[in-house]
């Protein structure tokens, strides 16, 4: 009844238009064997045919995108998860094929482990560390089992766009013409030693560094601690989990990654961005390939199995998978945005049977361009941290965001208590652009220019005080908008950091990188790593209450100063 | 414990708490507050021009009501004038009962008042014969999508008729985030590149549209009426349970719930919204034959008439377009900026 251009039957039958499979009845596509699963309501399948299908639409979503080249690194991205663990088999049977047709990159698969963040003990997250080197022994690709609490000793450079040359993917000539670039590449490199067709060997889990300790373990706790509500944990974790997965890839030199996001999950997942603002990057949220980071695509070939396909070939074919409990298990319907939307959806799905499919549709219709369609002009400034364009407007323009941030003008006449609970305290441009000159009349994608930072310690940041540059896009702002309690303080003077501040300054860029992540009045600053500077620059983070002076490194809201080679390492405007 | 003091002027009692912003105004700051982000939004919008002759859409609802009362307020500072539209679709127990409505408002503010009737317009179908003629064929009668598409070509004669130049519709935030989340899970492509701004300029003859209140949540829209104490009616449209933007309405009161700024987020990512070239409707021509606005040979209006009228009331409705010589997924002949004909249930003028 709902979908928009339904067909209508005039002679529509009295009942339901399609009838239940009975018992005599066959596979639909063989015509003899006995039928095990209905997909797609009404189409029953038998065990082989259900397997041709489902590999056949694993290949084909490869086929049909061209975007992985033989002998490419890949990573797989693997939370021991039904869709992960399908993909992750998907490839292993497809790389062991002995026809033309085998699969021909070089993969490697990364599992998260996450404990820390949804409040597991040591003991549970040994157990399923035990279950997961089994799985991956089985699997035998070369693969790396992260803890998130390396998050805290990441780079920097985590959070830049490494520009890539543009593929022109699509048409046949420019494909082949990148794949041999792409080949002859690797030879030029030498690709150490290692034949890009051959098997790769089986090598056993290999980890950044040793276990985490107690330290960073407790710090990443009180991290997620200090998150009040559940939507801006999952976002947090989402971005954490990316970061690292990023990380590892950069570093071991794969450039693709493999998410294993299925059809059901991208629909809730879609729904869920726009229901947070991020409607104008649903394309590289939810699309095939996600070319934000510029050096390492992230790609999605799970993206047309549904769920309940995955389940049932998970079951017929044996395929091994290990389950975790995420942040959200057990959480009640209520609890964050992606609860709610799954629940709906789910709901809907149930009544209309073609629901997810639509939705997933829809985001087929979906480009990674700027509404206005002024794809001609440079790309503007991207947000800091999921590094897509900036979306936000100038502050009093007749559109969601002027609303927004002229209420919280309004707001300033009277600063009021600061720690409601749905209170937009601070957007991190507003305020200063009320009366800034010609700030207002900037016209979108324009960052204002940066002139220097007010002291966190002025409650009152009346208009005019300064002008901010616009650093953060409207998703992951709302997400800094929610009211998080405490300020971090998982950032105290800890051997990690302390251990890493005497070899480089690596350690605390990426602790205060996290530390503004969550803080509540975060004005993102411009990180900049030390890479070559001979002194260390303090790292400039205001936020109320980040007046955190261990060893007088940290000023509390110092001016930002550009170290020598930093300055031209961000792509974005000043 | 007592309430705090108001906000702004520091001097009364706060009265509410702003959903938006949790901001503590006693009842005369939040009116004027209310009317002055109205008066921003038809500003910075360039929606309004002055010297305009504006038809306001009253169905006699909270919306219309105080879309209404704001531009008369607002009308010596904008320089326009105000004319009330009403339609009157035929619906019996619902539609009556708000004309009354309309028609108190319209003697106390003492606007020249305008009623049209879909009986008159439209050959004698009301919405009342339209669902019985719908009726019984198995499926849903789909009575919103006829009364959608009907009523405002009907707003658009009333408007004419006054000698209007621009015509406004009471939609607040909620019924556009609503109607995002619609088009999403009914994959109505068409309709989601058409949306998210605050009106549509009125090409090819038709007028141009917008919606002042669409910045404004519902919650504060009701809040202004009971502090202005103004009088609307609001009950529900007699077949509004079986409208599909039930299921996207008890969605977006959840989101609501769980994370209040749930609202403005939907309408910024409808702003933001990016679709391909293939699935935009496609540059509008007129109609064959009432000369109106129409992406292909009839209108929307035209085509549903036709097939009421030839007794197969599904005819223009879905995909398989038979007996019209068309093909293509069917898309509104008016651009439609608020949103598909499955519109609200609650009159929302």
């Amino acid at each position: 009844m709902c979908e928009v251009g339904e067909d209508y039957r005039e002679s529509a039958p009295g009942g339901p238009p399609l009838t239940r499979p009975g018992r005599e009845q066959k596979c639909v596509k063989c015509k003899e064997g006995p039928p095990v699963v209905v997909i797609r309501a009404g189409d029953a399948f038998c065990r082989d045919c259900f397997k041709v299908f489902y590999v056949h639409k694993f290949r084909a979503m490869l086929g049909k995108n061209r975007l992985i080249f033989p002998g490419e690194k890949v990573l797989l991205a693997w939370s021991g998860g039904p869709s992960s663990s399908s993909m992750v088999w998907q490839v292993l049977e497809g790389l062991s094929r002995d026809s033309a047709k085998r699969l021909r990159f070089v993969p490697g698969v990364i599992y998260v482990d996450e404990g820390a963040a949804c409040g597991r003990s040591p003991e549970d997250r040994a157990r399923t560390l035990v279950e997961v080197e089994q799985v991956l022994q089985r699997v035998g690709f070369p693969s790396h089992v992260i803890a998130l609490e390396e998050v805290f000793g990441l780079p920097p450079s985590v959070l830049r766009c490494f520009a890539q040359e543009p593929e022109s993917v699509g048409t046949e000539g420019a494909y082949k013409a990148a794949v041999d670039s792409f080949l002859q590449q690797q030879c030029v490199l030498g690709a150490a030693g290692e034949e890009p067709w051959s098997q790769p060997r089986p090598q056993g889990p290999q980890s950044l560094a040793g276990p985490p300790t107690a330290v960073q373990t407790e710090a990443l706790s009180r991290l997620f601690d200090s998150v009040k509500t559940l939507t801006a944990k999952e976002e947090l974790l989402q971005t954490l989990r990316t970061h690292l997965i990023l990380h590892v890839a950069r570093t071991h030199g794969y450039s693709k990654v493999m998410a294993g996001d299925s059809c059901t999950r991208l629909a809730v997942k879609l729904m869920t961005s726009l229901a947070l603002g991020r409607g104008a990057f649903l394309a590289w949220d939810t699309g095939f390939s996600d070319e934000r980071h510029g050096d390492v695509v992230v790609v999605r070939p799970m993206r047309e199995h549904t769920l309940k396909e995955v389940a049932f070939y998970n079951r017929l074919f044996a395929v091994p998978s290990v389950f975790t409990p995420a942040v959200d298990t057990k959480a009640p319907e209520k609890a964050s945005i992606h609860r709610l939307m799954e629940a709906f959806l789910l709901r809907l799905q149930a009544q209309f049977p073609s629901t997810v499919s639509t939705v997933y549709r829809t985001s087929e219709k979906l480009v990674k361009a700027p509404r206005d369609g002024c794809a001609a002009s440079p790309p503007g400034p991207r947000c800091l941290l999921c590094l897509c364009t900036l979306d936000v407007d100038s502050a009093d323009s007749a559109t969601a965001f002027g609303a927004q941030t002229s209420s919280h003008l309004c707001q300033m006449q009277a600063p009021g208590p600061q720690a409601e609970a749905g209170t937009p305290t601070t957007l991190c441009c507003c305020p200063g652009l009320g009366g800034a000159q010609g700030c207002c009349s900037s016209p979108p994608w324009t960052p204002c220019r940066l002139t220097s930072w007010p002291r966190p310690s002025s409650a009152a940041r009346g208009p005019g005080a300064s002008r901010r540059s616009k650093r953060i896009c409207w998703g992951t702002a709302m997400m800094r908008r929610c009211p998080v309690g405490a300020e971090v303080r998982a950032l105290g003077p800890h051997p990690t950091r302390n251990r890493q501040a005497r070899t480089g300054r690596q350690g605390q860029a990426g602790c205060l990188w996290l530390s503004t992540c969550i803080n509540k009045n975060v004005l993102i600053r411009k990180l900049y790593s030390t890479h070559g500077a001979g002194r260390a620059g303090p790292l400039a983070v205001c936020g109320a209450g980040q007046r955190r002076a261990p060893q007088g490194r940290l000023a509390g809201a110092a001016v930002l100063r550009q170290a020598g080679g930093a300055a031209a390492s961000l792509p974005t405007a000043q | 414990m007592p309430a705090p003091q108001c906000a702004s002027c520091n001097k009364a009692r706060a009265a509410l708490r702003r959903p938006r912003s949790g901001q503590a105004l006693c009842g005369t700051c939040f009116c004027a507050a209310f009317e002055a982000e109205v008066l921003h939004t038809v500003v910075a919008g360039r929606l309004l021009p002055p010297g305009a002759v504006v038809a306001v859409g009253a169905s006699g609802g909270k919306d219309s009501t105080v879309l209404a009362h704001v531009l008369r307020e607002l009308a010596p500072r904008l320089g326009i004038s105000l004319r009330l539209v009403a339609v009157d679709e035929g619906i019996g127990g619902y539609r009556d009962a708000a004309l009354a409505a309309v028609r108190r408002q319209a003697a106390r503010w003492e606007l020249p008042l305008t009623v049209v009737a879909y009986a008159d317009l439209f050959g004698g179908w009301t919405m009342d014969a339209v669902a019985r003629s719908t009726a019984g064929s198995g499926r849903s009668r789909s009575c919103c999508t006829f009364c959608g598409v009907l009523r405002r070509r009907a707003l658009e004669e009333g408007a004419r008729l006054v000698g209007a130049t621009h015509v406004v519709t009471g939609h607040n935030a909620d019924d556009m985030a609503e109607t995002v989340l619609m088009n999403f899970l009914r994959g109505d492509a068409g309709r989601l590149a058409r949306g998210g701004g605050l009106g549509s300029p009125g090409e090819g003859g038709a007028l141009p549209r917008c919606r002042p209140l669409q910045l404004a949540s519902q919650k504060e829209v009701v809040l202004y009426a009971h502090f202005r104490r103004l009088d609307y009616f609001s009950e529900e449209c007699v077949y509004a349970p079986e409208a599909f933007r039930g299921h996207a309405r008890d969605l977006l009161k959840r989101l609501e719930a769980a994370r209040p700024s749930a609202v403005l987020d939907l309408v910024h990512s409808a702003e933001r919204l990016a679709l391909a070239p293939a699935a935009r409707p496609p540059p509008p021509g007129a109609c064959a034959r009432c000369g109106a606005l129409a992406s292909r040979a009839l209108c929307q209006a035209c085509a549903l008439l036709d097939g009421l009228n030839r007794g197969r009331p599904r005819l223009a409705i879905g995909k398989g377009r038979r007996g019209l010589d068309e093909d293509g997924p069917p898309r509104e002949a008016e651009p439609e900026p608020s949103g598909p004909p499955a519109s609200e249930p609650v009159p929302a003028f």
